[in-house]
């Protein structure tokens, strides 16, 4: 049974699957599934006293603290965490591979090195790192995402090589290296092909950790800058409003949850069906 | 064990002068000027030009640099840029607060992780065992704002059991610390429940059964003990996750402790602060990871110091 057909037989992975299915048609098709523009600001969209209005047949999920349109800005925001996610955590898993298959295969100086710089990114807070980082760098879309990954690469790395160090060692590839196998040939033809399970899970659990980041850096006023909209920013414009609009944070506050736990399940599942050494387990 | 000692301690001091290097090239990029924010908006010229060179501001990288560790190393982290104090002091006096919120913090995922992963174990494939797994798994998926301010509107703003937010009594501390509680409860619950089946299935734990021990004794008595090593493991490197946590946390709570600070002095960009509590939070987690090195071979003698 293919990988695929494995994972949509499982009731939860099937359910992240949907979850992430329906986010990306959020995404790729927001200007046709909105009612407005995510920027505009609507001449209706406030009450007399100036407050949000709630959910009503005009605007579906009531409008945030400028009158605009919260399902549009919603749907424009899935783009925004999409986006980050998958670019952010893609450059951070192919440099966490990069770096770990490289210490762990060539090892010497140059694994030393590598792997004691990782020893010594993983002595920083990641959140502070982030917001450090995202201070320097005024924040963009692009920006931000590459923020989150070089916080985020350390822990593959780390797998990544482990992993590398105890397969050179296996005896296929001792035979392969004594019949006059060159380096790149046991790179690409042997380990790398070992690395794309746990490559391909890391993919997915990772990009939870990433959309959870970006939603906390822009909670926090230094990720995805308004008026773009991100899941995390709407949550920080209309905080203020928390007690008499709660359907602005928790809205949004329910986009994040759901998208993360979608790809922690794919994630989850992924590693039962892909590492047989694993079933049963966490 | 002496010789793996001094060289652990020898590795950790080596990673925080790391630690100290690349958060100064980090906040020595920042595109700001501390000397014109200390002066203010009408300060002239030349104000500004004294402030810079009585900071060092003037001097090259590798100056400022060295100037900034050797007065680290006597325990002088430096003065705040705006809040005209010592940063060693601001920290030592917001220190307790997150202290306490952590040990909180530890507290509520292990009781809860440790319940809900026992349960879960015990009855494993059940319903019950697969809702507690669903759990665990929103656990860790929610961003700890979002919990944070959900508990806020629920518990403190909709039935008033507890203040908004704050600092003093234990009331004020049950909110915070649930928040940063949940991510920890849903990782250790998934890694209790599987290192508990993992024991469950062993051949000491079958001997036990079968001369007919009641099986709440086999749990408690034998698999238990031996499943927790794990999850004991895991304390002391998890504090950078707490660390991360309690920006968030205090921000969202008013809680007074390191993270709030940081916090407000990356919105003023008071390079100071932001240094001292990054060097406090990463010595936190070198302690934390060394600790849980040397612990491990006495919790489970078949791990060997190397």
């Amino acid at each position: 049974m293919s990988v695929l057909k494995q994972l949509l037989a499982r009731p939860l992975a099937l359910f992240g699957f949907l979850i992430v299915s329906i986010t990306a048609i959020f995404a790729l098709f927001a200007p046709w599934l909105t009612p407005f523009a995510p920027e505009a600001q609507m001449f209706d969209g406030l009450t007399i006293e100036g407050a949000p209005l709630p959910p009503n047949a005009q605007f579906w999920l009531g409008t945030d603290l400028l009158g605009r349109d919260l399902f549009s800005r919603l749907v424009y925001g899935a783009q925004t965490s999409l986006i980050i996610g998958i670019v952010a955590n893609g450059v951070a898993v192919s440099l966490g591979a990069f770096v770990g298959i490289v210490a762990g295969f060539f090892r010497g100086w140059i694994g030393t090195i590598l792997m004691r710089f990782t020893d010594l990114m993983m002595a920083f807070p990641a959140l502070l790192l982030a917001i450090v980082l995202a201070a320097i760098f005024k924040p963009s879309l692009w920006i931000v995402a590459l923020v989150i990954a070089m916080v985020n690469w350390v822990q593959v790395a780390r797998v990544i090589f482990a992993q590398t160090v105890s397969l050179s060692e296996r005896d296929f590839i001792v035979a392969e290296r004594s019949i006059g196998a060159s380096s790149p040939r046991i790179l690409f033809h042997h380990i790398l092909p070992h690395m794309v399970p746990t490559l391909l899970v890391w993919s997915t659990l990772g990009i939870a950790t990433t959309v959870l980041l970006e939603a906390t850096l822009s909670y926090l006023g230094i990720g995805v800058q308004p008026p773009i909209p991100s899941w995390g920013n709407i949550i920080f414009e209309n905080q203020t409003y928390f007690t008499s609009a709660p359907w602005l944070v928790f809205v949004p506050g329910g986009a994040i949850v759901l998208l993360a736990l979608g790809f922690n399940l794919i994630g989850d599942a992924l590693r039962d069906i892909l590492d047989p050494t694993l079933k049963g387990k966490s | 064990m002496y010789a793996y000692l001094f060289r652990r301690v020898l590795q950790a001091a080596l990673i925080l002068l790391g630690v100290s290097f690349i958060t100064f090239t980090l906040l020595y990029l920042v595109p700001a000027d501390p000397a014109r924010q200390i002066a203010g908006r009408s300060a002239t010229a030349q104000t500004v030009e004294n402030i810079r060179v009585q900071l060092g501001l003037n001097l090259p990288f590798y100056e400022q640099y060295w100037r900034y560790l050797t007065s680290l190393l006597q325990g002088d982290f430096g003065r705040s840029y705006l809040q005209k104090s010592e940063v060693g002091e601001l920290i030592a006096a917001r220190l307790p607060a997150s202290l306490l919120l952590m040990v909180s913090a530890i507290f509520t995922e292990l009781v809860f992780g440790v319940l809900i992963g026992v349960v879960a174990a015990i009855k494993r494939d059940s319903w019950l065992d697969k809702v507690l797994m669903v759990l665990s798994f929103i656990g860790v998926s929610a961003p700890q704002f979002v919990v944070g301010i959900l508990l806020l509107y629920v518990f403190a703003v909709q039935l008033q059991w507890f203040p908004i937010g704050g600092y003093g009594t234990f009331a004020h501390l049950v909110l915070p610390s649930l928040t940063l509680g949940v991510l920890g409860a849903g990782w250790y619950s998934r890694m209790m429940r599987s290192s508990l089946i993992d024991v469950l299935t062993q051949d000491y734990i079958r001997t036990a059964k079968a001369k007919g021990m009641p099986s709440v004794r086999v749990i408690f008595r034998h698999a238990l003990p031996n499943a927790l090593l794990p999850i004991i493991a895991m304390i002391g490197i998890d504090i950078g996750f707490f660390m991360s946590g309690i920006v968030v946390v205090e921000s969202v709570f008013g809680w007074p402790g390191i993270g709030q600070l940081a916090w407000q002095a990356i919105q003023r960009i008071d390079i100071p602060i932001i240094m001292g509590v990054t060097l406090v939070s990463a010595c936190a987690i070198v302690l934390g990871n060394l600790v849980a090195d040397l612990v491990a071979p006495f919790v489970d003698p078949r791990i060997k110091l190397k």
